[in-house]
């Protein structure tokens, strides 16, 4: 009897509360309409989890720096995980856009999971702003997408110039199994090619497979002078083991990879084996630069981990959508599109340009080697190829 | 050409351990337990956890890998397997799978669902190289000590089983489970510490496997496949069975990945229908049995 009495009590007192709390809000400043919302969709757990983390983690980092307002508005994000699952990405940007009425999508961890959500995106006029997958085809694939990562011609077209300058003549390309895969092994091939080397053979990975050894051995048998790897985030570490077990690094075969391998969540794990290993991308969290080092820090004060490059997509994201919800005073559809494309600012990664024809992003592709700073590894970048364009797009 | 065979055999051999704790619950048991790769994998956890967050070496973490999955593999056995032996199959499939979603789950809550590294003590990272052009013959060392240690398992495993009254006790209870306890022999007991070794021995793949398998959260689904066809190819009834189906397996799927890459993880498949198609009652098996 007691236990009912106290719970009734503890409702009225939960009303009570409610209706004051409701009183506030409407006499308050913030009102429904004077909020915007954003819908970050991420892989927050299964096996791309670590780009969820990663992302998920700039996301509030940019949300506590910029105070949370754009616009003259109060800016609401919902992060939801869709575990990489594109079935279930696309259910949730539709819930995102039909019920909780997002001003922008964002987000999306892997190729298939914008993909899928592409047509929503077109069919309901909402930017969507692609933070991580990296295929090329991607921004083809609705006018409302728009990329603040990278592409991964961008990067295996980087690598592939510099081996031929380096007196790398014979490559095997081993690769995931997927689109941005086959997108690697196509561009690192065409312009290894293009400027005089030679491809001894093109392998492939299924994309779950831990088990590199019947490959790698291959790749041994074929004595190319290199061997050019692409393997999705989170697989770096496994690969870089197998690779010194069978003795490829004894056998004189040099390493070289888009960074993707040496993601720099993991890189620490990899041990000395990874030492030397020159490798492409647009990002590393050595990138001697001020805003990059003001980012890493604050980064670093928050969470316990090293941001990657998919954290400063996440990061640069969340900049190209507020800046836009400033330039539309908080309206979406294609006025908030229209404002996205142009932009031009210095991301922690250098100076980049969200292309206004392709909404693609255009940025400082840098060629690094791994090496021990302060006792930890690092990607030092030593060249830089400046604003590359998404090859994929230039026809 | 030689070391193929050789990353093959280890490959296999693997795939054998892995398997063999399936093979004895639905042979010799009658039932079919799908959570055995969570087993598998949470072997694989311990050695992490163990060797990561503890600082084990990582040779006396194989043993507490058996030994904490043939305790947990006990404790199941007693409070939730036992009441499912008398269940029609179907139950029993459906039961097992949901453990497995459920280890899969918990695991990725309280570890996290990125792939687990083992970091191998120096003296198993070498490698030996012998001879030169095709027949070259290279071996790591911890694929050897992966061969070594899963032969000197196998053979043990049927020296009990064939030799000793624990082993001949155990193939009377699965005979005929009424007449064995009519005859005094401990019927419950015997299934709890056979479940248990079973439980005991995929723990110990898991850990040996984890650094070349890779270890993560969906580990008992992706590999769940190959135990099956280990024991559909290899028979049940048997050691030697499901030695043989892994050997040819791990053999089969290596050198597929090797010289044709475009159809890799399929052989495997080809492999298994070929056989079945040939003999479907499984390679060795005592025929018409039930």
């Amino acid at each position: 009897m007691t236990h009912s009495t106290t719970t009734r009590r503890h409702h009225l007192a939960t009303l009570a509360g409610l209706a004051s709390a409701a009183l506030v809000l409407a006499a308050g400043p913030a009102r429904a309409e004077d909020t915007v919302k954003i819908g970050v969709i991420l892989p927050m757990t299964g096996p791309s989890a670590s780009t969820g983390r990663q992302i998920d983690a700039a996301i509030k980092l940019w949300m506590a720096q910029s105070g949370g307002k754009a616009g003259g508005k109060k800016v609401e994000v919902l992060i939801k995980d869709d575990a990489g699952v594109a079935d279930t990405t696309r259910r949730l940007a539709q819930e995102l856009v039909v019920n909780d009425k997002v001003v922008a999508l964002a987000g999306f961890g892997l190729t298939p999971l914008a993909l899928a959500t592409a047509p929503i995106a077109t069919q309901s006029k909402t930017p969507m702003v692609v933070m991580a997958a990296a295929t090329s085809i991607i921004t083809e694939a609705s006018p409302y997408i728009v990329r603040t990562s990278f592409t991964l011609p961008q990067a295996a077209t980087a690598i592939a110039e510099w081996a031929a300058k380096n007196k790398i003549k014979k490559v095997v390309t081993l690769v995931a199994d997927y689109g941005p895969g086959n997108d690697a092994e196509k561009f690192f091939s065409s312009q290894f090619q293009l400027n005089g080397g030679t491809i001894a053979d093109k392998l492939r990975t299924p994309l779950r497979g831990a088990d590199f050894a019947p490959a790698l051995q291959k790749v041994r048998d074929l004595t190319p002078d290199a061997l050019f790897v692409f393997l999705p985030s989170g697989q770096g570490a496994q690969f870089m083991k197998q690779f010194a077990e069978r003795g490829l690094d004894k056998a004189g075969i040099k390493l070289i990879a888009t960074g993707d391998v040496t993601d720099d969540d993991q890189l620490n794990d990899m041990g000395d084996v990874a030492l030397g290993v020159v490798n492409s991308h647009h990002y590393s969290a050595a990138h001697p630069s001020a805003a990059n080092k003001k980012y890493v820090a604050d980064f670093q004060a928050a969470n316990k981990f090293r941001p990657n490059f998919m954290s400063v997509g996440g990061y640069d994201g969340m900049r190209v959508i507020f800046k836009a919800l400033d330039a539309t005073k908080g309206a979406g559809g294609d006025a908030l599109l229209a404002a996205m494309k142009g932009q031009i600012f210095e991301s922690p990664r250098g100076p980049v340009l969200i292309d206004a024809q392709t909404r693609d992003i255009v940025q400082d592709i840098y060629i690094r080697k791994v090496e021990r700073v302060n006792g930890q590894l690092y990607n030092v970048e030593f060249d830089t190829l400046k604003a590359v364009k998404d090859p994929g797009k230039l026809k | 050409m030689l070391t193929l065979l050789f990353d093959g055999i280890a490959y296999g051999m693997l795939l054998f351990v892995l398997a063999l704790g399936l093979a004895v619950t639905m042979g010799l048991m009658n039932f079919i337990n799908l959570a055995h790769g969570a087993f598998a994998m949470a072997g694989g956890y311990i050695l992490i956890l163990l060797m990561q967050r503890a600082g084990w070496p990582f040779l006396a973490c194989l043993p507490a890998a058996f030994v904490i999955t043939a305790a947990a593999g006990a404790l199941l056995e007693r409070t939730i397997y036992r009441p499912m032996y008398g269940k029609p199959h179907l139950d029993q499939v459906l039961f097992s799978i949901g453990l497995t979603f459920m280890a899969v789950a918990s695991v990725d809550f309280f570890i996290g669902s990125s792939p687990q590294n083992v970091q191998l003590p120096d003296w198993l990272r070498q490698r030996f190289e012998f001879g030169s052009g095709p027949w070259m013959l290279g071996m790591g060392a911890y694929r050897l000590f992966i061969i070594a240690t899963c032969l000197a398992l196998a053979l043990g495993l049927q020296a009990v089983l064939s030799r000793t009254r624990f082993g001949s006790r155990l193939r009377a209870a699965v005979d005929d489970p009424r007449v064995a306890a009519g005859l005094g022999i401990p019927v419950n007991r015997i299934f709890l510490l056979t479940f248990a070794v079973g439980s005991g021995l995929a723990g110990l793949g898991g850990a040996l496997g984890a650094d070349i398998l890779g270890l993560d959260p969906t580990f008992p689904l992706k590999f769940m496949v190959y135990f099956l066809i280990v024991c559909a190819v290899g028979g049940t009834s048997s050691i030697t069975g499901p030695l043989t189906a892994a050997l040819l397996l791990g053999i089969a799927d290596v050198m597929g990945k090797y010289y044709l890459p475009k159809l890799g993880a399929f052989i495997v498949y080809v492999l298994m229908i070929a056989i079945l198609l040939w003999r479907p009652q499984g390679l060795f098996s005592r025929e018409g049995k039930r």
